[in-house]
């Protein structure tokens, strides 16, 4: 019986000579992630675990970016404690702000993640590199600690699912439709302790940004890892990067024709129009053009998952030469301090201010309900964000409306949830 | 701390923002985390509480961040111990990490009603349902787990080894 990539990428970092579904394994790590959030945790377990030095100090990663600029004093804390640790241990990848970007667009940007790695991060969307062909996934602090000091993490060798999408994309459908359609199908834990492949000629076709978005939110519908096989589009991605943080190209991995899935799924994209997720799960996903009057207070472009150069590209389309609508606020944050100067050489964050919006530093801010638009009782966003819980983006009693980047800029014209075609 | 306690009953796809709102992540302070313990999904849950009592929930406990500050903020509540009818897996290895007794079990998950007195003997292997004179057996844990779990945690596992 063959083998899928993500059972191949857990073999080849154990010393164990074949691998099975529901198996525990310790593995060697390439890399390990935390935030200003998890991380303090982490470093507060590694101290008392007695360690007095980290596995490797070029693949320990600290990126402050969920409060980051600090909030508040207490976040300013936080932050500080990755600060002193990345000194006190060396931590070669500590991104201090001006330096830092929302930290699964950071990684695959300036090449710190490739094909056949194993990560772990203390961030749920760890999943996101999985669009390298890599296995990436979210664990806990104490995970981290333990991942600092002895390079390793233990895991259960999750099924795998096949997702194979084929047929042309409809226009203003993205990765983050693709990933929404699929999430709505099998439900918020369709894919629980599970892997999920992406295929199919529509994913092989699939450019990088919308492979991240989609591999982003995996973990949305409860899975360990997304995974697409690395091919043309994740070689050239790699050598487009200047100043790339490692040598090489990775180690490409491609699962078996009889690698065994859990359950194969195949999507037909002609059926998939843009999508919205309702309130309050991912998997409350409706077409645009379900959604009837919709008024919104906010909108929020950006994040791990749609906050690349590609989705302000899509967004700056549909605001150009346009205001947004009198009592919308439109929040706009580039993922990476790279995006935020390519949206300012292109021309984009001229256009998003002109329309009347924000352009901010990056920053996972308002995605978690952190600070830079923080919602108010009874008022409604649609964001480009990935998750939609109760209360995700600040009050409890207020609501998000996840969408793809063209439907939050059409949406902040038009004052409602709208459909692209509505306003070009 | 032995686990027995009233049940708490809570409902399908609790996620990690109602267990422990993204507000109140700027800190580690377990007693901090603890006072904002289930807020979003049950206001008074961390005035109510507990020492002892258990919270029951059905499909997908945990879901969503991988916040160690959710499993954290239920122990350094009181919670004893958390039975649903499936855990999401960040917040199950979570909990397993930091020592916090989880178990999985539909029957329990279906049956206990809010307010029941709960006692649970994981070395016998059982769930006893003391109001309503039911008991509900439980699945051991695969030897692996239950390793760092014996320890007492992913941390005390280790410092054992290292030992």
């Amino acid at each position: 019986m063959g083998y899928t990539i993500t059972e191949k990428i857990l073999l080849k970092h154990t010393k164990l000579k074949d691998i099975h579904p529901g198996e525990f394994i310790d593995a060697k790590i390439d890399l390990c992630l935390g935030n200003d959030i998890t991380a303090p945790f982490a470093i507060e377990e590694f101290e008392k675990l007695g360690a007095k030095k980290v596995f490797d100090r070029n693949k320990v990663v600290l990126v402050p970016d969920h409060f980051a600029p600090a909030k508040d004093m207490k976040s300013a804390n936080q932050c500080k404690i990755l600060a002193k640790f990345a000194k006190q241990y060396g931590i070669k990848n500590y991104f201090e702000v001006g330096r830092m970007g929302v930290e699964h667009a950071l990684l695959p940007e300036i090449g710190l993640v490739l094909p056949g790695d194993l990560v772990i991060g203390a961030d749920s969307h760890t999943c996101t590199y999985g669009a390298l062909g890599a296995f990436s996934s979210g664990v806990g602090s104490t995970d981290l600690a333990a991942a600092m000091a002895e390079g390793e993490v233990w895991l259960r060798v999750p099924e795998s699912m096949k997702f194979v999408f084929f047929g042309k994309l409809n226009k203003w459908v993205g990765g983050k439709d693709l990933i929404l359609h699929t999430i709505g199908d099998i439900g918020v834990d369709g894919a629980r302790y599970r892997a999920m492949e992406f295929c199919g000629e529509v994913i092989e076709s699939l450019e990088m940004d919308d492979r991240l978005s989609m591999c982003n939110m995996a973990i949305e519908a409860g899975g360990k890892n997304g995974i697409i096989a690395p091919d043309k589009i994740t070689s050239r991605y790699i050598r487009s990067i200047k100043k790339k943080a490692r040598p090489g190209l990775g180690r490409a991995y491609a699962s078996d024709p009889d690698a065994k899935y859990c359950l194969v799924k195949e999507y037909d994209v002609r059926t998939i129009e843009p999508l919205v997720a309702c309130p309050n799960l991912p998997s409350n996903v409706k077409p645009v053009k379900a959604l009837k009057d919709v008024s919104i207070d906010q909108v929020v472009i950006g994040s791990c998952t749609n906050g690349r150069i590609s989705d302000l590209r899509i967004a700056a389309k549909l605001l150009k030469g346009k205001k947004v609508k009198s009592n919308v606020r439109l929040i706009i944050i580039p993922a990476t301090q790279k995006i935020y100067l390519d949206a300012v050489k292109e021309g984009l964050a001229r256009i998003f201010v002109e329309a009347g919006g924000v352009f901010s530093t990056p920053t996972c801010g308002p995605c978690l309900g952190g600070h830079m638009g923080i919602l108010a009782a009874g008022e409604r966003a649609i964001s480009t964000t990935n998750r939609n819980f109760t209360g995700r983006m600040g009050d409890p009693k207020s609501e998000v409306y996840l969408s793809n980047p063209a439907v939050a800029a059409a949406s902040a014209i038009k004052g409602k949830i709208a459909h692209p075609d509505e306003v070009i | 701390m032995p686990i027995k306690g009233h049940a708490y009953r809570f409902g399908d796809d609790i996620n990690t923002d109602e267990i422990i709102p993204a507000r109140y992540l700027h800190t580690t302070d377990k007693a901090e985390l603890a006072a904002h313990c289930m807020e979003d999904a049950d206001k008074q849950f961390a005035r109510k509480v507990r020492a002892g009592d258990v919270i029951v929930a059905g499909k997908n406990f945990g879901c969503g961040s991988s916040r160690e500050h959710a499993p954290v903020a239920i122990k350094a509540a009181g919670v004893s111990c958390v039975i649903a009818e499936s855990f999401a897996r960040i917040f199950f290895r979570n909990s397993i990490n930091i020592g916090l007794p989880i178990i999985e079990s539909k029957e329990a998950a279906a049956r206990i009603r809010a307010k029941d007195t709960i006692q649970v003997d994981t070395a016998k292997g059982f769930i006893k349902n003391v109001t309503r004179k039911e008991k509900y057996r439980i699945e051991k844990y695969p030897p692996f787990m239950q390793r760092i779990i014996k320890a007492g945690g992913l941390m005390e596992s280790m410092k054992k080894r290292r030992a």
